[in-house]
């Protein structure tokens, strides 16, 4: 089976500056689970941003669902993004529309019809705990429930792909085990999952394998390495990280 | 005035407040032109088709009535011989006196002042009429009569005519270049505005036609709003300058009057600037996100 996400020597730098990710290489199996841990800086984002196609690599191969980006024609991209779920670490929700409009447009874009767009919004609304809120406005949601109409846009068309940047970062544990346990669901029922996060203690609840970032160089480690430090670099279940490939090399 | 629910929060941006007074201020001037397109090609059609085929046969004043009868009888028989020509009506003193009256003042029927007999002639303009050959007759049964042939002054006067007319044209089509210039800059604006949230809708799987749409939906119901403000502006305007044009009863000049195809024209204005609004807003978007990743 395709992998979901291949990156192939990949390389970004913003303008003429540093190259923030360097020759990174690694690849995600349908159905993984992995956490992106990283300090601050140490382009978390900026991998999440090329793995949801907000960006083009400056460098490298980045390839999604077997399909290799660069290849990929303009009006292809909607496609793969309609694959990808992604949870912003601000959110980016759309402040003048309701909670319900919010999690709603993902499929509205992709042409469902509405009655199908009401219950299926109306019951993932009710699952992260706002079935009451959901004709309010952003603005008047707490960060929590903010976060939590974000989760909700991105799963509601239950993606191939689910990045989330710092997703239980403003919620209390409870709301957070609820979520923790809504992505675990998802992964179960095939989606492939990455969860950037800062917290030692959400990586560690589950077992998953990391991908860490350090200086723009990637590792994906285990669990256990982690949790008890000093583990080389090595394959974990669900990704693995290879050498760089020359031209014309196959693996 | 028209609510929809929108992904790009078009209620927030300040050119949602001005692009309509513009359009509306575009469609005022375009109703402008428009309706003088009209008007003045009404008029120059009917002076055309009023004086084209007329002409005026002057006879000078004779030393008596006898004389003049004479005169007039004998020009009248051959006008009425002349092949080409429908009818000849000798004017009498009186109307003559009318005729002069704006430039000799209104005793002139009533003085001693000699007149000159004026023959209204009214030719078939489906035939050749030889106007130099027939004055040449004229004059050689009535010396020192002349024809006053229509025609020249007027083709210069239409022509005149014609010439205000394409200017109309003109500035009609500047008035419309104007207005997509307007609705492209503003839809410029309105996608640097929302570029934010454009950018979370294409990360969500939207397509540029899809977010178009919306730019566009909103563009065609701000143009329709502008330009039922700017046609509303312009009616009373224009019936302003129609009663003030006829109440002038200058005679010389035709009943100024716009036609019912210039009133539908205007009307037209009203769905033409809602669907030119539209499709400028959306190849602006499609364009303009084109260049994006």
């Amino acid at each position: 089976m395709d992998e979901v996400v291949r990156f192939e020597n990949v390389g970004l730098r913003y303008g003429l500056g540093p190259e923030v990710l360097q020759d990174v290489t690694f690849s995600l199996t349908p159905g993984s689970f992995h956490f992106l841990m990283g300090a601050s800086g140490a382009g978390k984002s900026s991998l999440m941003k090329l793995m949801y196609l907000a960006l083009r690599p400056t460098r490298g191969i980045v390839s999604l669902f077997g399909r290799e980006v660069a290849m990929v024609p303009r009006d292809g991209l909607p496609a793969l993004r309609r694959q990808i779920g992604v949870v912003f670490q601000e959110f980016r929700l759309l402040t003048h529309q309701t909670a319900f409009d919010n999690v709603a447009l993902p499929l509205r874009i992709a042409g469902r019809r509405e009655s199908e767009v009401r219950k299926h919004v109306e019951e993932l609304l009710a699952w992260v705990g706002l079935q009451d809120h959901m004709e309010a406005k952003p603005e008047t949601l707490s960060g929590g429930q903010q976060q939590r109409v974000a989760i909700a846009r991105a799963v509601i068309t239950r993606p191939k792909l689910l990045l989330a940047d710092e997703p239980t970062g403003n919620v209390d544990d409870r709301i957070a085990a609820r979520l923790l346990h809504l992505f675990e669901e998802l992964n179960k029922l095939g989606t492939t999952i990455v969860i950037a996060t800062h917290s030692k203690v959400l990586a560690g609840e589950t077992g998953h394998p990391i991908l860490r970032l350090e200086d723009g160089h990637l590792e994906v480690v285990e669990q256990d390495a982690v949790l008890t430090r000093g583990v080389p670099r090595g394959t974990s279940q669900g990704a693995s990280i290879a050498p760089p490939l020359s031209p014309g090399v196959e693996e | 005035m028209f609510t929809r629910r929108s992904d790009v929060p078009f209620d927030k941006d300040d050119t949602s407040r001005y692009l309509p007074w513009l359009i509306a201020f575009m469609v005022f001037l375009a109703a402008l032109a428009l309706a003088s397109v009209f008007v003045l090609g009404h008029v120059a059609a009917n002076w055309d088709r009023g004086l084209s085929d007329t002409l005026t046969v002057q006879l000078p004043s004779g030393e008596d009535t006898k004389t003049d009868e004479r005169r007039a009888a004998a020009a009248m028989d051959l006008l009425k011989k002349t092949s080409g020509i429908e009818r000849a009506d000798l004017l009498d003193r009186k109307q003559v006196a009318e005729l002069l009256e704006p430039w000799l003042g209104p005793a002139t029927g009533n003085s001693d002042l000699p007149l000159p007999q004026v023959i209204n002639v009214e030719i078939d303009g489906s035939l050749e009429l030889d106007v130099a050959g027939l004055e040449t007759e004229l004059r050689a049964v009535v010396p020192g009569a002349t024809i006053d042939d229509h025609r020249i002054w007027m083709d210069g006067f239409i022509r005149s005519l014609h010439a205000v007319e394409a200017l109309g044209i003109l500035v009609f089509i500047f008035v419309a270049i104007a207005t997509v210039g307007t609705i492209v800059f503003a839809t410029r604006t309105g996608l640097g505005l929302h570029r934010e949230t454009i950018e979370v809708l294409h990360l969500i799987g939207a397509r540029d036609s899809y977010i178009a749409g919306q730019f566009a939906t909103r563009s065609m119901f701000l143009g329709l709003r502008g330009s039922l403000i700017g046609i509303l502006a312009a009616v009373p305007v224009l019936l302003g300058i129609g009663l003030l044009v006829n109440s002038l009863d200058s005679g010389f000049l035709p009943k100024m009057e716009l036609t019912a195809a210039g009133w539908t024209a205007i009307a037209l204005l009203l769905p033409t600037t809602a669907i030119v609004a539209w499709i400028t807003a959306r190849i602006t978007v499609v364009r303009t996100l084109n260049r994006r990743l």
